[in-house]
């Protein structure tokens, strides 16, 4: 039970961090293996804004979350938009997108080394413990899981009840013929790419109350948000939150019985199983 | 045979014989230099079989690296003669190989890059925890094989990677290769066995990887998960093989040549940049050398033909 719970929070908030990758490469159809870093930069900035100025990493979400999405849109427009231009098939997009966001992710883990150091960096942060159903759990833990999933409703309802969302899930389903109903392919692109650059942020934000980073792991961040991606399935939300809190209460579950190194075994584990019998996603329809 | 063929594999085999002299030089530091592009060399080449024709990037080399260091190192302790770990490193690479390629090689490539991207890491978990549970922390390998010997292994595990290659290129799995990865559809639709054909690749490329590592493994002595299975290794013989271009079998080593010299600089003089600067060799790969020093020289080739026609 104690178990379960735990795993539940953990995956709350990896459903955040998720769901950013989704909307990138669900999406924008950009894989970007750089996600994590934006994780990792989200969790530094609320780090340094709690011990710099004693900000609530909570009122730092409202900073992290307009600059991850203005970076991540000129990061679009600039870099990738091209590429999407110069590529003739999907095939040779997804090798450009693969080698270039992995270049960002290099570049980014070598700005945050020169500015941070290498050190694991870590504050404390309603450190305090809270009783729920007999059990005691770290308030910052379920701060970050309740404001993960308050985040994930609003995204949840912003694509299903407005006109952008919609739009943006047309596109996820096709982008060609999105293009043939009047829909704004490149723009709305590049928002759900910057929008899924900012919830990343916000998600890493949120970890870093709880978990100790330091600036290289984001890659590690970066593989279990794309085992849950393609665990729910690419482009669905819903799949997405399952397949989280799946990971989350797998993960824990193998740190806590078995060994904690073990928690990318565990994830690799679900991966592969997905892999050889779902591979089209949890809820997803074989494509013909 | 053509004659063209005799020509380049008479000009391959001078240039082996040259690179086989390096030792004679006497150089220590020179020797250990030609030991990295050596190994270099045959990892980007042997990876570039796999990846160039079917654009699949793999990043999984430092796992298989780290499974033949591994190898070797239990087979010594276990008592088992250095030249038999070579062959058993093969053998397991393949068989690695052949795990990876099942679960990720019949669906679309991305799921194949993500799998690659942390399977070192994934195998470095396990080989942590294993040794955890036996209370050890690393390996010790000691052999009598001195850098020469570890030279003259890897050049020739060069040449019949080299050959290999050439065979390969010539070979109907080769043709059917280059066919899937200009459309895989049309490669199944002609009926190519796809995932077949890119699992055998798959397989000689893990296993010459694998070999590497149990031939560098008596150049470390001291073996422990996070040197054997250092993902960076990954990255650079993907930068490497790209940065020469893929698109022809001697390809990687002009990527390999420069690039470990410029690594070398960079790393011994700024040791804290290394992160950056393989970022930014992602970056000018992606927008400036899309096909590689190949791509450059084989455009500039064409111009000059075109002036000539003209002229």
């Amino acid at each position: 039970m104690d178990i379960l719970i735990t795993g539940l929070l953990l995956g709350g908030t990896y459903a955040l961090i998720a769901m950013g990758l989704n909307l990138q490469y669900g999406m924008a159809r950009i894989m970007n293996l750089a996600n994590g870093e934006f994780l990792v930069a989200g969790g530094f900035a609320a780090f340094w804004f709690y011990t710099a100025g004693q900000v609530s990493p909570l009122l730092t979400l409202f900073i992290v979350a307009p600059l991850a999405f203005g970076l991540n849109w000129l990061i679009y427009v600039v870099m990738l938009r091209p590429l999407v231009k110069r590529a003739k098939s999907h095939g040779q997009l997804e090798v450009d997108a693969i080698l270039t966001t992995f270049g960002l992710a290099f570049v980014s883990v070598g700005i945050m080394l020169a500015l941070f150091g290498g050190d694991y960096f870590s504050y404390s942060y309603l450190a305090r413990p809270i009783t729920l159903i007999g059990d005691t759990y770290a308030l910052n833990r379920v701060t970050a899981a309740v404001a993960a999933v308050i985040i994930c409703g609003g995204l949840w309802l912003w694509l299903n009840r407005t006109r952008a969302g919609m739009s943006i899930r047309a596109i996820a389903v096709d982008p060609k013929s999105a293009r043939l109903v009047g829909i704004d392919v490149p723009k709305l692109s590049a928002l759900a790419f910057a929008l899924g650059g900012a919830v990343t942020a916000v998600g890493g934000a949120l970890i870093s109350t709880f978990l100790m980073l330091d600036a290289s792991t984001g890659v590690l961040f970066t593989l279990k948000a794309l085992v849950i991606v393609i665990m729910g399935g690419v482009g669905d939300v819903r799949g997405t939150i399952v397949a989280a809190l799946l990971l989350g209460i797998l993960e824990t579950f193998v740190a806590t019985l078995i060994d904690p190194g073990l928690t990318l075994a565990a994830a690799y584990l679900l991966f592969v199983l997905i892999l050889l019998f779902r591979p089209q996603g949890l809820f997803g329809r074989r494509t013909t | 045979m053509t004659k063209r063929d005799w020509q380049s594999i008479t000009l391959s085999a001078v240039l082996l014989a040259v690179a086989a002299c390096l030792p004679l030089t006497g150089d220590a530091y020179m020797l250990s230099i030609g030991i990295t592009i050596a190994m270099y060399a045959v990892l980007a080449t042997s990876w570039a079989l796999f990846s160039g024709p079917t654009h699949y990037i793999s990043l999984a080399t430092a796992a298989f690296f780290g499974l033949g260091t591994y190898t070797t190192a239990i087979g010594i302790e276990n008592g088992l003669n250095y030249w038999v770990t070579l062959p058993i490193a093969a053998v397991l690479g393949a068989v690695l190989a052949v795990l990876v390629g099942l679960a990720t090689l019949r669906l679309s490539g991305v799921y194949f890059v993500i799998f690659t991207l942390g399977l070192a890491e994934l195998v470095r978990q396990v080989v942590t925890w294993g040794q955890n549970l036996s209370g050890q922390k690393g390996l010790y390998v000691l052999t009598d094989i001195t850098e020469v010997h570890i030279y003259w292994q890897l050049l020739v595990l060069a040449a019949i990677v080299y050959l290999t290659g050439w065979a390969i290129g010539r070979s109907r799995l080769g043709f059917a290769l280059r066919i899937i990865g200009d459309d895989e559809e049309v490669a199944r639709h002609s009926g190519i066995n796809t995932s077949r054909a890119k699992i055998l690749l798959f397989m000689v490329s893990g296993a010459t990887a694998a070999v590497v590592g149990s031939i560098l493994a008596p150049r470390y002595i001291y073996i422990e998960p996070a040197l054997a299975f250092t993902p960076m290794l990954s990255f650079l013989v993907v930068i490497m093989a790209l940065l020469g271009g893929t698109g022809r079998l001697w390809g990687p080593l002009v990527g390999v040549i420069p690039f470990t010299l410029l690594w070398e600089a960079i790393s011994s003089s700024f040791p804290n940049q290394t992160t950056l600067l393989l970022g930014l060799s992602f970056l000018v790969i992606v927008y400036l050398l899309p096909r590689g020093f190949v791509g450059l020289i084989e455009s500039g080739k064409r111009k000059l033909r075109e002036r000539e026609a003209f002229a």
